[in-house]
């Protein structure tokens, strides 16, 4: 019995309200009778996935999992806490080297993957040259592994070597740490595997000069509260992946004060705050741990479909999800449409990079396209895509986040918490916006644009949840 | 003559729908053969047979455009009107909207969108028990009308339907009646206060029309699907329609439609219903036991309602120099129909050959012939796979009654017409035509082909029953409300006592 008192829900008490999937023909004869008639535009799933998809949406846990996990998602918080080399917060040892993306070997590294790791060895000094940093890669003395594997995310190469600082975020309400590197700003860094002399420098200054910077304004201004900051930025036309400049702009606002009062010459500090409010894209290395720390809530929630992780390394597309812990579903990379850079075109763009669809993956980014109309300059397409994307990503995922609110769709929740099971059924792929790497290494930024996964990540994860469904 | 063949990959539309654009293609000046059907393995069978070369790589998920035109002038236009038949199934009133808009792709985001009570669940069988799930997590009742659902899905289902306090109706229900809204496949029945279970669509569906003829009215039809009374999904449905039915003011009895339950399951059931003080009558189908008219007579008599004459047109005499064949062929699209008329039959003329025989010796080869008495379910699920129910589409009866026509043994033909909502708009006239042109073509060879027809319907039906009767007698059939005074008067044509 329901709350009414009434079994079935009431349903023999008034005339039914009709959603259908199937025959037409079905809903027009409900229609002739004046019913009031939803019909879903039903697709057959992707092929081969019925048997798999019965089974795990059968799964007598899975609502109540996908529940949990949606709750953890969008009620953990996100405070920057500290500044810190990665050696320190970490425990990255010198030598080991982190990566966006799912694991990966050198051998299939792609070009700027490739670069960003000779410009880490150079940076660290563990190689006078680039051919050098190359031949030690190739010949296996580094330990490569994945910045997820130790809670870290890094955009696009996403490559964090020991002598990096990066931002250290907390979340207090399920006692997570997340960290990310700080941004290079845009055009030849590293992250877009340019390993150039003036990169390398770039990194030693932000090592020596604006981490402790950085770190003197977090500790002096205390904890700020990186959520509250996404919220805000999405009502001021920032999706928080690839539009990042209200967000960049409040950051500021908080460090300002701390680090203009920092231990350090006044020609440093300027330097630090000049390149700080130069960039765009500052925050986007403090929303990405942040979602970091959403999904993280989310993981290991027995029999949930919800996807967890989503991140590139270049040459594979990687996702994890909620009911399968920490296991990998792969695919080949996607190359992102969009637009180029002065005389980029498409065939310069390197397969999709970076951890950066962590945003996608905590329901911001691509799936906030309708909070940022303006992306469209950047990344392609008209406004009503803009809104078409977000409204499309409502059929995909698990719930509306209550704090993440779109304007113009009357401040309707951004849809999160991406549910297997229902791109599977649908064949929708999550919306992603991303910059895209040269595919040669040492090129940089050649463009913006949008993504989707193969949808191999989807349907082994499937397969993997139907696998774990108890008999 | 030109020949197109075209895959278009990642494209779906329903088998309804695309019969609907089949056959509006069909009828472009110039075309003279059009099928566009998802590329399913029956359907590529008929469009091979058909002469039409599909590619190999062609997977269910594929829409197939096949055409042969007079001459490659004519091609341009048929496709021009494949594309104008094919865009005019989008864009129906709830899914258009702006540019911006995204219909919903999936029964629970239809039913948020909505606030929707019940889910009609109709996509191809494999898929039906994902959907189904949703609307059931949705917390909504679902009527699952596919078919080719597994029993253990089908108990999976029902447990988490009954965990949220929602009723399943199905799999392969065609028929339900909620609070004055029929849906599926049913008929336009007069309110009142008999409550249905239905094990069985048909069978729901000829038991209400015979309770509308006598003029006793129902408050709601509740299908469970056709295993529900089995042992191993042991009445789920049927509990769950009877503890609603019981809390339910409108209705003061039930009448129980169902093919023979498992006898603990029935025990079981007949308990719970005691213990609800909710009267339930049973019409149980099957050999040894009343018929469904009987049945329904039977509750009648017990209600104090005096049994009607049941409506019928008797068979005109044939001409007695007509040779005559001896078998019977029973051509059903309703699944109880058909087994009813067939246990009918099968008292006088022992085993008779189908697709749903009684007994495995009996069934029918793939090729559905025999010389022998024959009775064949066109709506059973291995003739259903990939396209629509022939109660929508008849294109396979319609050829075998032609075929039966030209045949020395068929002595009589049985056949049943269901009408209602859901169902073909005008079955009768296109029925008629067929029973007309059968009779000639058997007339000319100087065979009798004596034709009957269980005709399930009401005057409130939307195809309206007595006008039907009317153009069925006309075409020289016998017509019968009652299906198994129909099946019964087609043994008496096959004695030569009718």
């Amino acid at each position: 019995m329901t709350a009414s008192g009434r079994p079935l829900r009431g349903l023999l008490d008034t005339e039914p309200v009709v959603a259908t999937a199937g025959v037409s023909l079905l809903a027009d004869a409900l229609r002739d009778q004046a019913v009031e008639v939803t019909e879903a535009e039903w697709q057959p799933p992707l092929p081969g996935a019925e048997r798999d998809l019965a089974r795990v949406m059968g799964d007598p846990r899975r609502v109540a999992a996908n529940a949990v996990a949606f709750e953890r998602m969008t009620s953990a918080h996100a405070a920057l806490v500290d500044v810190v080399p990665a050696s320190e917060a970490l425990g990255l040892e010198r030598g080991t080297f982190l990566h966006a993306g799912p694991p990966l070997e050198w051998d299939r590294a792609s070009g700027p993957m490739r670069g960003a790791l000779i410009g880490a060895v150079l940076f660290e000094g563990l190689a006078a040259s680039a051919d050098e940093a190359e031949r030690d890669l190739a010949a296996g003395t580094y330990d490569l592994e994945p910045c997820h594997q130790r809670g870290a995310v890094g955009p696009m190469a996403g490559v964090v070597s020991p002598s990096m600082w990066m931002y250290a975020l907390h979340d207090d309400v399920y006692g997570n740490d997340a960290w990310c590197s700080l941004n290079e700003g845009l055009g030849k860094v590293l992250r877009y595997g340019a390993y150039g002399p003036e990169v390398v420098e770039r990194l030693q200054w932000m090592t020596h000069v604006l981490g402790p910077i950085l770190r003197q304004a977090v500790r002096t201004t205390g904890p700020i509260d990186v959520r509250s900051v996404i919220a805000q930025m999405l009502q001021m036309g920032d999706e928080g992946h690839n539009r990042n400049r209200a967000g960049s702009l409040m950051l500021l606002r908080e460090l300002l004060p701390g680090m203009i009062t920092a231990d350090a010459s006044s020609s440093e500090i300027a330097e630090a705050v000049r390149f700080s409010g130069a960039n765009e894209h500052f925050f986007l290395n403090l929303g990405m741990p942040a979602c970091k720390l959403a999904t993280v809530a989310a993981e290991g929630v027995p029999g949930s479909t919800v996807v967890t992780v989503m991140a590139r390394n270049g040459t594979d597309f990687g996702v994890r999800v909620s009911g399968t812990g920490d296991q990998w579903f792969t695919g080949p990379a996607n190359t992102p449409e969009g637009l180029f850079l002065g005389e980029y075109g498409p065939d310069d763009a390197n397969p999709d990079i970076g951890d950066s669809a962590i945003t996608e993956t905590g329901g911001i980014g691509g799936f906030a396209m309708a909070a940022a109309p303006a992306i469209v300059r950047f990344v392609g397409g008209d406004v009503p895509f803009a809104l078409r994307a977000t409204r499309t990503m409502y059929e995909i995922t698990t719930g509306e986040h209550p704090s993440f609110q779109v304007p113009i769709l009357g401040f309707r929740g951004t849809p999160t918490g991406i549910d297997v099971t229902k791109v599977v059924r649908t064949g929708i792929l999550p919306q992603i916006n991303t910059g895209m790497a040269g595919r040669v290494a040492g090129t940089g930024q050649v463009g913006a644009g949008l993504v989707t996964p193969p949808v191999e990540c989807f349907r082994a994860a499937l397969a993997a949840l139907a696998a774990a469904v108890p008999a | 003559m030109t020949t197109h063949v075209e895959l278009r990959r990642g494209t779906y539309h329903d088998s309804v729908s695309l019969m609907q654009v089949s056959r509006s293609v069909a009828g472009t000046d110039g075309v003279t053969a059009a099928q566009v059907a998802m590329a399913t393995e029956l359907n590529v069978d008929v469009l091979r047979g058909m002469g039409f070369d599909v590619p190999d790589e062609a997977s269910p998920n594929d829409l197939v455009v096949a055409l042969r035109t007079e001459s490659d002038d004519v091609l341009p236009a048929a496709l021009a009107a494949v594309e104008s038949t094919l865009a005019g199934l989008r864009g129906r009133p709830d899914t258009g909207g702006g540019e911006d808009e995204v219909p919903p792709r999936t029964v629970g985001s239809a039913a948020r969108r909505s606030g929707a009570t019940l889910a009609l669940v109709s996509v191809p069988g494999p898929h039906a028990v994902t959907e189904a799930f949703d609307a059931v997590d949705s917390g909504l009742s679902v009527m699952l009308f596919s078919d080719n659902v597994s029993v253990e899905d089908e108990v999976r289902l029902k447990d988490a339907a009954a965990a949220a306090d929602v009723l399943v109706m199905g799999p392969d229900c065609g028929t339900a009646h909620i609070g004055g809204v029929a849906l599926g496949f049913a008929n336009v029945v007069r309110p009142g206060s008999v409550g249905i279970v239905a094990a069985s669509g048909t069978g729901a569906q000829q038991a209400m029309c015979l309770l509308d003829a006598a003029g006793v009215g129902i408050s709601h039809c509740l299908g469970v699907g056709g295993r529900d009374l089995q042992a191993v999904v042991a009445g789920r449905s049927t509990r769950q329609a009877l503890r609603a039915l019981a809390a339910d003011p409108a209705t003061d009895g039930v009448l129980l439609v169902s093919k023979p339950p498992d006898p603990v399951v029935l025990d079981e059931v007949e308990r719970y219903a005691a213990a609800l003080g909710l009267p339930v009558h049973w019409a149980v189908l099957g050999a040894g036991r009343p018929d469904l008219t009987e049945a329904v007579e039977a509750f009648l008599t017990g209600q104090g309602v005096a049994v009607p004459p049941w409506p019928h047109t008797p068979a005109p005499r044939e001409d007695s120099a007509l040779s005559r064949g001896t078998a019977l062929r029973g051509l059903f699209c309703g699944g109880t129909l058909a087994d009813e008329a067939m246990t009918v039959a099968e008292a006088e003329l022992g085993g008779i050959r189908s697709n749903i025989a009684h007994s495995a010796d009996l069934r029918l080869g793939p090729d559905l012939r025999d010389e022998g008495h024959v009775v064949i379910d066109f709506g059973d699920d291995g003739l259903t796979r990939g396209r629509a129910h022939p109660m929508i589409d008849p294109t396979l009866r319609m050829e075998r009654i032609a075929v039966e026509a030209s045949d020395p043994t068929c002595g009589v033909l049985l056949l049943d017409l269901v009408l209602g909502h859901g169902a073909h708009p005008d079955p009768a006239d296109e029925l008629a035509d067929a029973v007309r042109s059968a009779r000639r073509a058997a007339h000319d060879q100087g065979r009798a082909m004596p034709v009957v027809v269980s005709l399930t319907g009401t005057d409130g039906d939307p195809q309206d029953r007595s006008r039907c009767e009317h153009a069925l007698a006309s075409a020289g059939a016998g017509v019968f409300l009652s299906n198994s005074q129909a099946a019964r008067h087609a043994l008496g044509l096959l004695r030569g006592t009718a």
